[in-house]
């Protein structure tokens, strides 16, 4: 017997919660729990009283199942809205790395030329390496790490997703 | 507003939300709440003995009186015991708050004695949790984590109490209002969707409503609704094994429970349907069967509180989101406004009683004194003979919760206690324990499984404790019956592990807690067991031998569709397929 699973689109959602101790635990666990799957979450504190905190879940499933995952997250008691960004239309997604390089010579000035085309910033610097800040879609930081793959790639840190709606509303 | 410790907001906060009852079991994190409950006028602690019996009785309490029930239990094991039963809770929609101690806040995260992580280990087995670090948001917490408990989608809520907070002193104070930051549950249906409905209900040829344990918990005033509401349509019931109770089983509208162990009219009229009418019903796999061919030509109306229960399983057509009674309410205004009447459903019925003609639940017997009795045959004289005195039956689970579903009839609802979503063996003896002592004077029975009944056996020392008239009807087959009959459907009748071995002598063990206890073993001896059990004062175990080898039927296989009904026992097949054999 086989096991089938079924493919899904790509989902980014804005959740806004409660700042209360235990809520990532809460949601990561719902999405274990239920075998949802997450390809980034950020969470980071958005009001002046730091009672509120903004959760970008980026997902993927087929649209049964992301509408599930919405209906779940709803009824979790500190939750107080989930849109689905993809949903309300256009919006506007950024991811940050942190790209470290080393070597010398030729790849070391290929790197920093690409580094360019990319507009990634170069934020430290030694003899031997560098390190990139790069802004983007995850899309284009995929693309500039593959390349750097290239240069003589050591480390990368990425933040994960954070998107916004465009227009004038909020969520 | 004056200074009290901690425990005493707890036990005052209680006494002001109407709390008469506690279930618990003290521990070291938990006793200056034992302390502040001592000698307490109004409040009275029934002391289990297993934590896990304390929410199995808070649940009897919960779903027999509708008043959320009670737990208190120590940290560390006192907590990770009572896990099942908040879990049950959970699955079961059963309103429930648990209390746990908890080490002082200083020694949180150090593994300190009888430390464990509550809220961590009961995050994703409660509606919500809180572990509360300051005295002052006690009398907040207590109240709001009722709320919770309560509205809504009822469910357990947990609240973890360190045990310096319950020693420490601050200022207890009530919110005015409950008016939660982002928990607002829907209640009212939307207008627009209940003029759809009703469109949809007054179009329809072959109706059906399908009820669930959501109808139970929007109250009594719920069930009388949708007796109305089916009276208007003329559309006929079935309900889930939660559900039953909302509707009278003796209705000519009734088709009885539906599902894996429902009647054959309910799963046919289900698959043949072109409008199935859900109600505080989710659409769970013992349900529907096959999924592919879960009724497959009827459209879909699906009212729940839970808008997640919404699309979740089956897609439906229409969406009401809202509390049961009040979207049946509505329903029933609507119908009248628009002037609708009652449909000629002739032909539907026509077929239904072609369906019903098959006698589904009927079974071999033997009828001499002398004969073994079939547990079918135990359940249907149970009913007989309590007809009238308005009993509340628990059930454990396995084929005897199945032969109690199909064969005690019930007319009124929060008379049926059973663990539906989690199948806890274990369940029915403490509910009965929490129903009896809710309902001093009703005729409270759990009709049990020998197996599942050791599961929390213990508990008949609670019941002498208290003096409670519980009586124990074990359809006593020496087997693990259900665990056996799924064995002889899938794996050739290889008997893994499902043999009740060196059971203990359940009358002697009544004696040897003050019970009576009486043995029944042939058909003869039945109706005066019964009686005498019924007549006895004070709790009774009744040992009743059944059939050993009896199973449970009609019966959906895992995998089949509704259609596919194994109506009797010649029907069976030895082995399923790997796809079938995996599914639960
Ligand atoms: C706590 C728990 N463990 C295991 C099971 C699996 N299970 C379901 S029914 C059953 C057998 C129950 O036997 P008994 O209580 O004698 O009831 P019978 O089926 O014989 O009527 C078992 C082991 C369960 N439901 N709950
Ligand atoms: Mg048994």
């Amino acid at each position: 017997m086989k096991i089938h699973t079924e493919a899904g689109e790509r989902h980014v959602l804005a959740v806004t919660v409660d700042n209360e101790a235990g809520i990532l635990a809460k949601i990561t666990g719902l999405f274990s729990a239920r075998g949802y799957n997450i390809e980034s979450l950020t969470v980071a504190d958005i009001s002046a009283d730091h009672a509120l905190s903004r959760i970008t879940i980026v997902t993927s499933g087929p649209p049964a199942v992301i509408d599930q995952i919405i209906a779940q997250l709803d009824r979790l008691v500190p939750v107080h809205s989930v849109t689905d960004l993809a949903d309300g239309g256009a919006h506007v997604e950024r991811e940050i790395a942190l790209v470290k390089v080393a070597g010398s010579g030729d790849k070391r000035i290929e790197a920093l030329r690409m580094a360019d085309v990319f507009r990634a910033k170069v934020v430290d610097t030694t003899l031997s390496s560098f390190i990139f800040e790069i802004t983007g879609t995850s899309d284009k930081v995929d693309r500039f790490i593959a390349l750097m793959r290239e240069c003589g790639l050591v480390e990368v840190g990425r933040t994960g997703v954070v998107a916004i709606a465009r227009g004038s509303e909020a969520v | 507003m004056t200074e009290m410790s901690g425990a005493d907001m707890v036990v005052q906060a209680l006494v002001d939300l109407g709390v008469d009852t506690v279930f618990g079991y003290p521990g070291g994190a938990v006793l200056p709440i034992y302390d502040a409950l001592f000698k307490h006028p109004t409040i009275k602690h029934i002391l289990v003995r297993h934590e896990q019996a304390a929410t199995h009785a808070a649940e009897g309490y919960a779903r027999s009186t509708g008043k959320p029930g009670v737990v208190l239990v120590t940290s560390g094991p006192g907590a990770t015991n009572a896990v099942t039963g908040i879990t049950d809770a959970l699955l079961d929609s059963i309103p429930m708050v648990v209390l746990t101690g908890q080490v002082p806040t200083t020694l949180i995260g150090t593994d300190a004695f009888q430390e464990c992580d509550t809220v961590g280990i009961t995050r994703h087995c409660t509606k919500h949790n809180y572990l509360v670090m300051d005295p002052d948001r006690l009398g907040p917490i207590l109240h709001e984590a009722f709320y919770i408990a309560t509205h809504g989608r009822p469910g357990p809520v947990v609240i973890d109490i360190p045990k310096n907070v319950q020693v420490a002193t601050g200022t207890y104070s009530i919110p005015n209002r409950i008016d939660h930051k982002s928990y607002r549950p829907q209640v009212d249906p939307d207008a627009d969707a209940i003029a759809q409905a009703v469109a949809m209900i007054a179009a329809s040829e072959r109706p059906i409503f399908y009820t669930g344990g959501g109808v139970i918990n929007a109250g009594p005033d719920a069930s009388a609704a949708l007796r109305q509401l089916v009276e208007l349509t003329g559309a006929p019931v079935t309900s889930t094994l939660m559900g039953l109770g909302a509707f009278p089983a003796d209705d000519d509208k009734w088709l009885g429970m539906l599902g894996m162990h429902g009647t054959y009219e309910a799963n046919m009229a289900m698959n043949r349907a072109d409008l199935i009418i859900a109600v505080g019903a989710r659409f769970d796999d013992r349900v529907t069967g096959r999924l592919d061919a879960f009724s497959p030509n009827s459209k879909k109306i699906h009212i729940d509180i839970d808008r997640s229960s919404i699309n979740k399983i089956v897609p439906v057509d229409l969406a009401v989101v809202g509390d049961a009674g009040r979207a049946l309410d509505a329903l029933i205004a609507a119908w009248a406004d628009k002037g609708h009447k009652a449909r000629d459903l002739g032909e539907w019925w026509r077929r239904l009683d072609g369906w019903r003609a098959t006698r589904c639940l009927d079974f071999p017997e033997k009828k001499e004194d002398a004969a073994e009795i079939m547990p079918q045959r135990a359940v249907k004289a149970l009913f007989d003979a309590t007809r009238g005195m308005d009993p509340i039956i628990t059930t454990e689970v396995g084929q005897h919760q199945m032969w109690a579903a199909q064969h005690f009839h019930f007319d009124s609802p929060n008379r049926w206690l059973t663990s539906g979503g989690l199948g806890t063996m274990g369940y029915g003896f403490p509910a009965a324990v929490g129903a009896q002592i809710a309902h001093p004077d009703r005729l409270v029975i759990c009709i049990a499984g020998e197996a599942s009944l050791q599961m929390n056996i213990q508990e008949m020392g609670t019941v002498a404790q208290y003096r409670l008239p519980v009586k124990i009807f074990i359809l006593n087959n020496q087997w693990m019956g259900m665990v056996r009959q799924w064995q002889e459907l899938t794996y050739e009748s290889r008997y893994s592990n499902s043999y009740s071995d060196s059971l203990p002598d359940f009358v002697k063990l009544a004696d040897a807690y003050g019970w009576t206890g009486l043995r029944i073993d042939t058909l003869g001896e039945l109706a005066d067991g019964i009686q005498t059990m019924i007549n006895t004062p004070g709790p009774v175990i009744v040992d009743c031998r059944v059939a050993q080898l009896a199973n449970c039927f009609p019966m959906i296989p895992s995998g089949a569709a509704h259609t596919d009904m194994i109506l009797q026992p010649n029907d069976i097949v030895g082995t399923m397929d790997d796809e079938a054999k995996a599914l639960v």
